[in-house]
Parts: structure tokens; C-alpha cells; sequence
């Protein structure tokens, strides 16, 4: 029997799924979906249906959640208007906030943390960007200490550290 | 003169820097100032960023929203992903003033208050409405006639109902664009359609080769339509080609806009910075 977890569709809403509620199971979705269209376990059908019912673990913990790239061609096509791409970042972040984070994710995270930007810059680049006429470092929180203390101290009042490092 | 704060983001200046200097170039020539965005970070980047922690990503981007606000200017982005997020978190923040009050209360912590004011564009939404086609057209010195492979990506359009640029399914802006300098638009002349280029959402970090599935198909698609070039309008769609063509057995050159750009207004190749390219850029 699966679990209903009668308080999910709250803690969905207040994570900016609301719309999931809307959806009709036309499949629509589904159809038009690159990542199903190329045979991956994504079903943004299910997963919709799943949160309505309140089916918190079949939602979040579905190997296809994190196959879609966000290209929005869902919400384009949606008749109900449901925000699929909302819904599923609502769930994303419901399952990292449990600890369920991939290896590589997890270091795209690490380097938004150390370098505020999610790639770092190496030799390679600066030479590069030396031979362009550009700076070595561009002018961003890379190039400025003050810059980045105060992206770290945002960083620090949302609990991001925490919550990758968990 | 229009002015704009550039906004860097990471792909642009850490992976492909000739994508900034071609855009800082080709925006000078076209009469548009840019004015570096001093301090700002990652946008934070949408597919991932925003999947691990929405709160995070809106307080990071209002940050950056707060920055160019501050400086009295409106954001103009180089990449699909930054507009995606710049876009909607300010879309965010002029709708939900109970999100603008959370935003504030942690912004105050380092000096900054975002008002909701700054308004965020696309580099080519820019070339297309405030620029436009006449003006581009004369400045072109060498036309770039190759058959172009012009490749939207997804967060450019979409969601169509809060960007309201172009239709997301039967576009033309970039088609216009590209031709404006002597390309021709050859998806649009064929009438095929390319996919997402399979980067974003975290795919291309976590789930390589599901990743690569999206960019075969549209090489595909690019081939039997007769391209010879790519023109992306994203440099994370534009890492995802150049990239994704090592051993693929195909070899398009990939063009961010703004170097096609260039290379129409005379331009120097190696000041776009094509020779740092994973494939090569043999035009």
C-alpha cells in the first residue's frame, strides 16, 4: 500500500507546486515531452498524478524527476495551465531538503559556494581571456571580496551550505 | 544611446570568454552601451541551482536584480539560462509582495534593497526590438552566407506567457536575425524543428549520456536539413554542441549570435575568440 501523506499537498504548495492540482491526466505533457520522447523514466503525467494524491515518496523519489531539463515545452502545451516545471523544481527541492542529492549535483553546488559562480576559472581560461583583451578574472564576485562575502552571507541566510553539506 | 548593465553569468566568461568579447565588440559597433554588472555572481543557474534550493535562488537573484538597480540600469543577458532566472525571479518579485518582503529582509544583511524595478532582456530580444533588422543589415561588411542551424534553445521563448516575445513553437526572431546578416535560416526553410539541446535541468552535470540523446537528435535534425553552421543564442547550448560533437562523427561549427556577428562586421576570428573552440570553427 502506498503512503498518503495527507500534509504534502501544503508543503508542495508552499514550495510553489500548487498548480499540480489542476491537471486533468490528459497526458499532454507526456506527449510533448523531449525527455519521455527519448525514452527516459520521465513522466510528467505520473509525477503530477502522484502529487495530487498526495503520494509524497512515488513523487519525489521518481528516477524520472531529475531527467527533465526544464525546457518548459510541457507548460506550453498544458491546457490546464499547470506550471510542470514549477512543480517539479517544488519537488526537486522537497527531495534535496531530504537529503537525496546526486555526486555531480552536489559539486555544481560546491562551486556556486566557493566561487560563486557554478564553473571556476583555471590557467587556460586566463590566458584566453588575457588574449581577448579581457580582464584575467571578470569583474564579479571572482574579482571582488567584498562582492563575495555578501553572496556568502546570502548563502548563509538561506541555509544553502547546510543544506548541500547534510 | 541605449545603456545596459551586461550580465556575465558563468558559461560565457569562465568557458567561451570570446562570447563576451564578441558581444561587448558587437554591441559597441551597434550603438549600444554596455556597463559591466561589478559584483554579481551566478545568476543562480535554473536547472540546477534553483532544483536544490528555491529560496537560495531567488535571494542570489535578487541580489543581482538589487546590483543593476542600484546602478539605474536594466540588465541585458547572454545566455538563455540567466534569462530564465533573472527574468523570473524579478517576475517573482513584482507579483508576490510577501516574496520582495522575505528578499529584502535578507538582502538588508549586506546593504541592498531591491525595489522590483529592474527589468531583464535577452541580448537578441535587444538586436531585434531595440536595435532591429534595418540597422543590423547595414553594418554587415562580409555576409555570413552559410546555411544556419538557428537554435533557440529554451529558456529564450519559454514560458511564452510570461516572456511574450514569440510564438515558442513557430518562432522567428533568431531566424530574422541570422539572415539580417546574409545567413539563410535553413531549419525555418525546411520546416524542421530542433528539441531542447539536453544541457540544462542538471542533466548535463549528473546524466551525461541521457544529455547527449538530445544533442544527437538535433545534429541529426541539423544535418538533414542541409546546415552548416549552428547559431545559439545561450553559451550552455553553445557548450552543449561544441562539446557534444567530440567523436559524434559530426563537426557543424558552433556560433554564439554574437560571434556570427562579428565575423558579418569584419571581425577578426581569433578576436571572437572561434580558435578556442572544442570543435572546430572552419567557415
Amino acid at each position: 500500500m502506498k503512503e498518503v501523506v495527507t500534509e504534502f499537498t501544503e508543503e508542495l504548495a508552499a514550495n510553489g507546486g500548487s498548480s499540480a492540482a489542476l491537471c486533468f491526466q490528459c497526458g499532454t505533457c507526456t506527449l510533448k515531452c523531449p525527455s519521455a520522447g527519448l525514452r527516459t523514466a520521465l513522466r510528467p503525467a505520473n509525477i503530477m498524478r502522484a502529487s495530487q494524491l498526495g503520494l509524497k515518496d512515488e513523487a519525489i523519489e521518481d528516477y524520472g524527476l531529475w531527467q527533465c531539463t526544464t525546457c518548459y515545452t510541457c507548460v506550453e502545451w498544458c491546457p490546464r495551465n499547470v506550471q510542470v516545471v514549477d512543480v517539479i523544481t517544488a519537488l526537486r527541492n522537497m527531495a534535496v531538503a531530504d537529503g537525496e542529492m546526486y555526486e555531480n549535483h552536489k559539486k555544481v553546488a560546491e562551486s556556486l559556494i566557493k566561487n560563486g559562480h557554478t564553473v571556476d576559472n583555471n590557467d587556460k581560461i586566463k590566458a584566453l581571456r588575457k588574449s581577448l583583451g579581457l580582464q584575467e578574472n571578470p569583474d564579479t564576485v571572482l574579482d571582488d571580496e567584498k562582492a563575495k562575502a555578501d553572496f556568502d552571507r546570502i548563502l548563509k541566510a538561506t541555509k544553502f551550505t547546510e543544506l548541500v553539506n547534510q | 544611446m541605449t545603456k545596459y548593465a551586461l550580465f556575465l553569468g558563468c558559461i560565457a566568461p569562465l568557458r567561451y570568454p570570446g562570447i563576451e568579447k564578441s558581444t561587448r565588440e558587437v554591441f559597441k559597433a551597434l550603438g549600444v552601451e554596455l556597463v559591466d554588472l561589478d559584483g554579481a555572481s551566478c545568476c543562480p543557474a535554473p536547472g540546477v541551482i534553483k532544483s536544490f534550493s528555491k529560496a537560495t535562488w531567488l535571494a542570489e537573484a535578487a541580489r543581482n536584480l538589487a546590483l543593476a538597480e542600484k546602478a539605474g540600469l536594466d540588465i541585458v543577458t547572454i545566455c538563455n539560462g540567466c534569462y530564465g532566472s533573472l527574468f523570473e525571479a524579478a517576475h517573482e518579485l513584482h507579483e508576490d509582495e510577501a516574496a520582495l518582503e522575505e528578499v529584502n529582509r535578507i538582502l538588508a544583511e549586506v546593504g541592498l534593497k531591491y525595489s522590483g524595478r529592474t527589468k531583464v532582456k535577452h541580448f537578441a530580444e535587444v538586436l531585434y526590438n531595440e536595435v532591429g533588422i534595418e540597422k543590423i543589415k547595414k553594418t554587415v561588411k562580409t555576409p555570413a552566407a552559410y546555411n544556419a542551424a538557428a537554435f533557440y534553445g529554451c529558456h529564450f521563448l519559454k514560458p511564452s506567457k510570461l516572456k511574450q516575445l514569440d510564438d515558442s513553437e513557430d518562432p522567428t526572431i533568431l531566424d530574422d536575425l541570422v539572415e539580417a546578416v546574409g545567413a539563410v535560416s535553413i531549419l525555418r526553410k525546411k520546416k524542421a524543428k530542433a528539441i531542447c539541446c539536453g544541457a540544462g535541468g542538471g542533466l548535463r552535470a549528473q546524466f551525461g549520456e541521457t544529455s547527449q540523446k538530445f544533442t544527437l537528435k538535433n545534429l541529426e535534425i541539423m544535418k538533414n536539413s542541409g546546415a552548416e553552421i549552428i547559431v545559439d543564442v545561450c553559451p550552455f547550448c553553445h557548450l552543449q554542441f561544441d562539446a557534444g560533437q567530440k567523436d559524434s562523427g559530426f563537426a557543424f561549427p558552433v556560433l554564439h549570435l554574437s560571434q556570427l556577428y562579428g565575423i558579418a562586421m569584419g571581425m577578426d576570428a581569433k578576436d571572437l575568440g572561434l580558435g578556442a573552440h572544442i570543435t572546430p570553427v572552419k567557415l
